[in-house]
């Protein structure tokens, strides 16, 4: 997924659809936002940033997950299976990203890329509703599609990547 | 000046407690299991070795509390889980990258192995002990037979649970006060001076007390080393590992950790068994207590103040 900082206002329609479509429990989000504030006045520049799990290539929580609830499907959307999950919280304290979060039921629960609506060839919510279109979402193995278009285009970086996790979400601006 | 402002409900610990995942049953059990750790090792080591009469205390006394605090351990663990009814998938799956799963299976060795020994030891407790039954009869002398096996089990399976409870945490490169591979030795060494520090309380005899705390002051000062160490290597590590370090040199956790664990739980614990060594007369359960208390401190104020480090961006 690429996120387009240089478009989004921070209106978090994304955390709001992303709450509604996955009936997200009331104090928990699967993906928020995050404003940026660099420099003093005059000189100041602000970044406003959709983020959410970065379902990176070498996810620290896939690897220290002890019974294989989590795990990266063909893809590559790193997913908690709930039946096997025990809520032991290591993957949550894995994550440099913080994009986990203890479900009230017990299991951990965290962004899927709306897999259940990808697979029947529909976008994530969080794009779906995006009124500024800063969203693109898109197999980045597919050089035709919407993230990989943008990306080939624009300026991008990811987020600490210097955390060594290969991270997937990239924040042009 | 860079300011990050949170505007939706974004969770990390200075919005919302639920990304400081672990409460104290982890370092509790961090504790119990290290302690438990060190025990079973002190005790295997001097088995073999044929010291079980002159260290009577360490091979066949202390270890009663081994079980005892591997179940307690394993409680706070469960306590801990939040999908309970789900801890059997533990054990129906083996995960190598995983240092909880290699704990969980080596839980599920260490502690059947430590029950045994206490069983075999059993009238060192109780005298007029008496199996009843053919077949535990026939256990305990199967067993006997093959209590030098059972040591070396015990032995190895004890340093795995001593630096797994470290490895736990370093295994974790999101949290920058915990990714240093330093915690599982420094770990292995306070659990065995908890252990060694348990012996010191249960012995009677003076000579066996000697040789513990001779063993605690060795391993205070392995664990003072492996402190500073840790501290050298943050200090020359990125940026991340700096503001770690910065936590207990001048930052929020200082103090607690300065006084708690080095100070009570290390330098004057230390410092009473030196002037016991000399001959002076200090009441054993003093230091003893102190290096128990220490160990528990270390393993909480890591815990908590891991939680708190984290990545910049």
């Amino acid at each position: 997924m690429a996120v387009n900082t240089r478009k989004c206002v921070g209106c978090s329609d994304c955390v709001v659809a992303c709450q509604t479509e996955n009936s997200v429990p009331i104090g928990f989000c699967r993906d928020w936002i995050v404003e940026v504030n660099n420099g003093t006045y005059p000189q100041i520049t602000t970044e406003i940033r959709s983020e959410r799990c970065n379902h990176c290539d070498n996810a620290p929580c896939v690897r220290c997950c002890p019974t294989g609830a989590s795990h990266i499907i063909a893809g590559g959307i790193v997913l908690v299976k709930k039946t096997e999950c025990i809520g032991c919280g290591a993957c949550i304290a894995s994550c440099p990203y913080d994009a986990r979060y203890p479900h009230p039921s017990g299991y951990v629960d965290k962004c899927t890329f709306c897999e259940h609506r990808i697979k029947n060839g529909m976008l994530p919510a969080c794009v779906e509703v995006c009124p500024t279109k800063c969203l693109y979402f898109g197999d980045l193995d597919d050089p035709n599609s919407d993230a990989s278009v943008v990306l080939k285009k624009n300026r991008y970086k990811t987020l600490i990547p210097e955390a060594g996790t290969v991270p997937q979400l990239y924040f042009i601006y | 000046m860079k300011e990050e402002l949170i505007v939706s409900g974004r969770m990390n610990d200075l919005v919302d407690p639920n990304l400081h995942i672990w409460h104290w049953p982890i370092p509790l059990y961090l504790f119990l299991g290290g302690m438990a750790a060190g025990i079973l090792c002190l005790a295997a080591l001097y088995y073999m070795q044929g010291k079980e009469d002159k260290y009577r205390t360490a091979v066949r006394i202390t270890p009663f509390l081994a079980p005892l605090l591997l179940v307690l351990g394993l409680l706070a663990l469960f306590i801990d889980l939040r999908h309970k009814l789900y801890f059997w998938q533990l054990y129906t799956n083996i995960k190598f990258q995983s240092p909880m799963s290699w704990g969980a299976w080596t839980l599920m060795v260490i502690t059947p192995v430590s029950f045994i020994w206490c069983a075999l030891n059993i009238k060192e407790l109780f005298p007029k002990w008496d199996w009843k039954f053919r077949w535990l009869k026939f256990l305990d002398e199967f067993f006997t037979k093959y209590k030098k096996a059972l040591a070396w089990v015990m032995l190895i399976f004890g340093i795995i649970l001593g630096i797994y409870t470290g490895i736990l945490l370093s295994a974790f490169n999101a949290r920058p006060l915990w990714n240093t591979s330093i915690l599982g030795p420094l770990f292995l060494a306070s659990g065995i001076s908890a252990g060694a520090a348990a012996t010191l309380i249960l012995s009677k005899n003076s000579e066996e007390r000697t040789h513990f705390a001779r063993i605690d002051l060795v391993f205070l000062g392995v664990e003072l080393f492996l402190i500073i160490h840790m501290f050298m290597g943050f200090l020359a590590s990125t940026q991340v590992q700096i503001d770690a370090a910065r936590m207990f040199l001048g930052g929020e956790f200082t103090t607690s950790f300065w006084i708690f664990v080095v100070f009570m739980g290390m330098i004057i614990p230390a410092l009473l068994e030196i002037m016991e060594l000399r001959k002076y007369h200090i009441p054993a359960v003093i230091p003893a207590l102190l290096v128990i208390f220490g160990s528990l401190m270390l393993r909480f104020i890591i815990v908590h103040a891991g939680q708190a480090s984290r990545w910049l961006y």
